[in-house]
């Protein structure tokens, strides 16, 4: 019976090793005193990868005793990674935070520090920019690129189609439709498949509707009554029946491949698309010759509607900030401090990875569109945070969701609201 | 998914036969020694079971009576409120009724299928291990691979499908097969079907092995045609493969998620939404971990009261038949 007794051996081994594989755990690195910084980013390719392993690098020379562990992921990664470390309660020194009903759920949760005192020469530096970043007066992150969004157009085929100007107004938007459509052009790419791309209409249609205190009000008290809200639907509902969206957009992905919107934008299939300061780079990663659109790459800013309460040149945007988390050393907050000082932000601008909130970064902005968008955001009244992020993700999310429906012909303008209000009356 | 496929003849086997064929008694010792021996080999997968799917759904049933966000402590209970909100939401009712489509749905259109299929290859015929390869592929692909392939080959006006279409004169509907509300489940279904019939077809086939060749010879000495023999003898002794079959089906369509992700993120316009792409929307998309939490403790009453009806009045009939047909027949 030799293969019997050499099975069971073989079993026995097996299931050891499998029992000490269970028991066995992880054992701590050894502390030495000395202090480490973990610093969580999604800049993971090429020259912004590079340019933050330097700012890492000078950071720890110019602090001995001072180690920063750089964790560079893909962005969707992170944010998975970053559910998972703050429901373990291992989070990240120094983390990317996007502000708004997120940060708040953090904030209440006391999983993030509040920089107000040990970080205040740079919040006042950064000015209005930290608003998206501050619950209850105190600020939590310090945003480090801060942008708008706005329609990306190709300038060829809006030329193909007898279009001159890009237009500043609804009824010249409408009237540039029709002449694409005239030319045989799709108009407008957008990606209702993720919703959010579909929901930026909406959020600036009750932008150019509802003035600026009635939108306040509502991020403050989830009270979403203001009849502009439904007339912001309307408004909707009036550029959906004109019919100006890919075909299939219902289904169409934000930014990934060929036929995402980005991509429909990117190889000439559309002529413009509503999205914000990334969407260059989008489109860059998108084509073979990595140029995107290269030179016929437009930019204009959401049209004004006729008779709207609200700030015609107001801007919808959102951006990245760094914050520190409640456990982490008091280097962290140094750290973040340097990361937005007047060197590094130049840096950043110089390498085009975003549009960078010092203010004196921003004449080093080398990109032609990003310096345009730069001039509309610090020109603009206010910029409103996205409304999704502004409210959290369950509110947000319910909103997209019945704005996406709207796209789809199944909600009315008041649906949305109804939705919104009653996703918010739950949060109560 | 059907991740837990073991042979159906195997299951058979293992519960058929009684385990009255053990001869021997044995002493106290060597019986104390016996239940060490089978502790010892069933600890390490007790454990595991026990940790990676017990453990959760405890804590699943423990989340869903609390309002929660993902992160903080549990401090927010709310009773059965969850649970209450999960069964108003019409999307999670009507996702109810999507996944109840995709289980009838794939029984009936694999079912005949895969039979036929199955009867097909289990005859002597050129380039039969071939044909065999062929059908299995797309069962043996991951999900999320075939799912991209196809979300690329159904794009609207781009894709694959749509060209074929319009060299031949047709149009598809204009906002895509994925994309209309109206096409977007039966697409699905279609993709679901053409990946799942593999497996519907080689456990068929499996099951043919175990069918006697005698049979088929008596039959035909008799003067039965191949489509007689077919229906009367093949199919019926298929029965057992067949049901097992069913049930890996059922529960896999139930617990549905890798294909609509990909394919349609349950949209457009929530046409497509399943049981599990609703409950990861509701936790990892908007954080409210507790009413997901609800939705999975629904998934799973529904999954096992399903499973256990069928396994009593469906499977039981398969464990119980050799033994009382013997007697019948003697």
């Amino acid at each position: 019976m030799r293969p019997t007794r050499l099975a069971t051996t073989v079993a026995i081994a097996a299931s050891a090793a499998l029992l000490a594989g269970c028991s066995s755990s992880g054992d701590d690195p050894s502390a030495d005193g000395d202090v480490t910084i973990t610093w969580w980013h999604n800049s993971n390719t090429g020259e912004g990868k590079d340019f933050y392993d330097d700012v890492a690098a000078e950071f720890e020379a110019d602090h001995p005793g001072v180690t920063v562990e750089v964790s560079a992921m893909q962005h969707e990664d992170m944010l998975t990674k970053l559910d998972a470390a703050f429901q373990s309660g291992d989070a990240p020194s120094v983390y990317m935070e996007r502000g708004g009903g997120e940060l708040a759920d953090h904030v209440e949760a006391g999983l993030t520090k509040d920089l107000t005192d040990v970080a205040g020469d740079t919040i006042d530096k950064l000015g209005g920019s930290v608003a998206g970043w501050q619950v209850d007066g105190h600020t939590y992150g310090l945003p480090f690129s801060l942008g708008v969004v706005g329609f990306w157009y190709n300038k060829s085929l809006f030329a193909e189609a007898g279009i001159d100007t890009p237009p500043t107004t609804q009824a010249e938007l409408d009237d540039a439709v029709t002449k694409l459509k005239a030319a045989g052009i799709d108009p407008i790419s957008v990606g209702a498949g993720d919703k959010w791309p579909a929901a930026h209409y909406w959020y600036y249609y009750a932008m150019r509707e509802c003035s600026q205190d009635v939108l306040s009000d509502a991020v403050g008290t989830l009270d979403f009554s203001d009849p502009c809200f439904v007339r912001a639907g309307e408004d909707l509902e009036e550029l959906v029946g004109t019919e100006p969206f890919n075909p299939g957009f219902l289904s169409t992905p934000a930014q990934s491949g060929p036929t995402s919107a980005s991509g429909l934008l990117a190889t000439g299939k559309v002529a413009m698309e509503l999205a914000g300061h990334w969407e260059p780079g989008v489109m860059q990663g998108l084509t073979e010759d990595e140029q995107g659109l290269g030179d016929d790459t437009g930019w204009f800013p959401f049209p004004e509607i006729d008779g709207g309460e609200g700030a015609q040149d107001a801007a919808l945007g959102g951006g990245d900030a760094w914050a520190v988390s409640q456990d982490a050393p008091d280097e962290a907050v140094d750290f973040v401090q340097y990361l937005l000082s007047d060197d590094v932000q130049k840096r950043f601008a110089e390498l085009d990875m975003g549009l960078p909130t010092n203010a004196t970064a921003s004449q080093y902005v080398s990109d032609p569109s990003l310096a345009q968008l730069l001039e509309v955001r610090d020109s603009a009244p206010y910029v409103q945070l996205y409304f999704d992020t502004a409210f959290g993700p369950s509110v947000g999310g319910a909103m997209n969701d019945a704005i996406a429906l709207m796209f789809a012909g199944q909600a009315t303008p008041q649906d949305v609201v109804d939705a919104t209000q009653a996703a918010a009356d739950a949060e109560m | 998914m059907t991740h837990d496929v073991r042979s159906p003849e195997a299951v058979e086997r293992a519960t058929a036969r009684p385990a009255a064929s053990g001869p021997a008694r044995r002493g106290r010792s060597a019986s104390v020694r016996m239940r060490l021996e089978i502790l010892f080999f069933v600890g390490p997968a007790l454990l595991l079971f026990l940790f990676f799917v017990v453990w959760p759904i405890v804590k699943a049933v423990q989340f869903s009576f609390y309002r929660w966000k993902g992160f903080g402590p549990l401090v927010d209970f709310v009773g059965l409120k969850n649970y209450a909100l999960v069964l108003q939401n019409e999307v999670f009712t009507d996702a109810v009724v999507h996944n109840l489509v995709i289980v009838v749905m794939s029984i009936v259109l694999q079912l005949p299928l895969g039979l036929a299929i199955a009867l097909l290859l289990n005859r002597k015929m050129w380039g039969q291990g071939l044909l065999r390869t062929i059908i299995f592929v797309p069962y043996v692909l991951a999900e999320v691979i075939a799912g991209v392939v196809w979300f690329q080959l159904l794009q609207p006006q781009y894709g694959v499908v749509d060209t074929m279409l319009a060299s031949i004169g047709l149009e598809g509907p204009a906002q895509g097969w994925l994309g209309t509300p109206e096409y977007a489940l039966g697409t699905v279904i279609v993709v679901l079907t053409w990946k799942y019939l593999g497996l519907a077809v080689i456990l068929f086939l499996a099951g043919l092995q175990g069918v006697p060749d005698e049979l088929h010879e008596a039959a035909q000495i008799d003067g039965a045609s191949w489509w007689q023999v077919q229906r009367r003898i093949t199919i019926p002794l298929l029965g057992p493969t067949i049901r097992t079959w069913m049930f890996l089906s059922m529960i896999g369509s139930l617990q549905l998620f890798d294909m609509v992700w990909i394919l349609t993120k349950g949209g457009p316009a929530n046409a497509t939404t399943t049981m599990a792409t609703f409950l990861i929307t509701e936790g990892t998309k908007r954080h409210n971990y507790g009413t997901a939490a609800a939705a999975s403790v629904i998934l799973f009453v529904i999954a096992l009261v399903l499973a256990l009806t069928y396994q009593r009045f469906v499977l039981r009939r398969d464990v119980a038949e050799p033994t009382a047909r013997k007697k019948a027949t003697r």
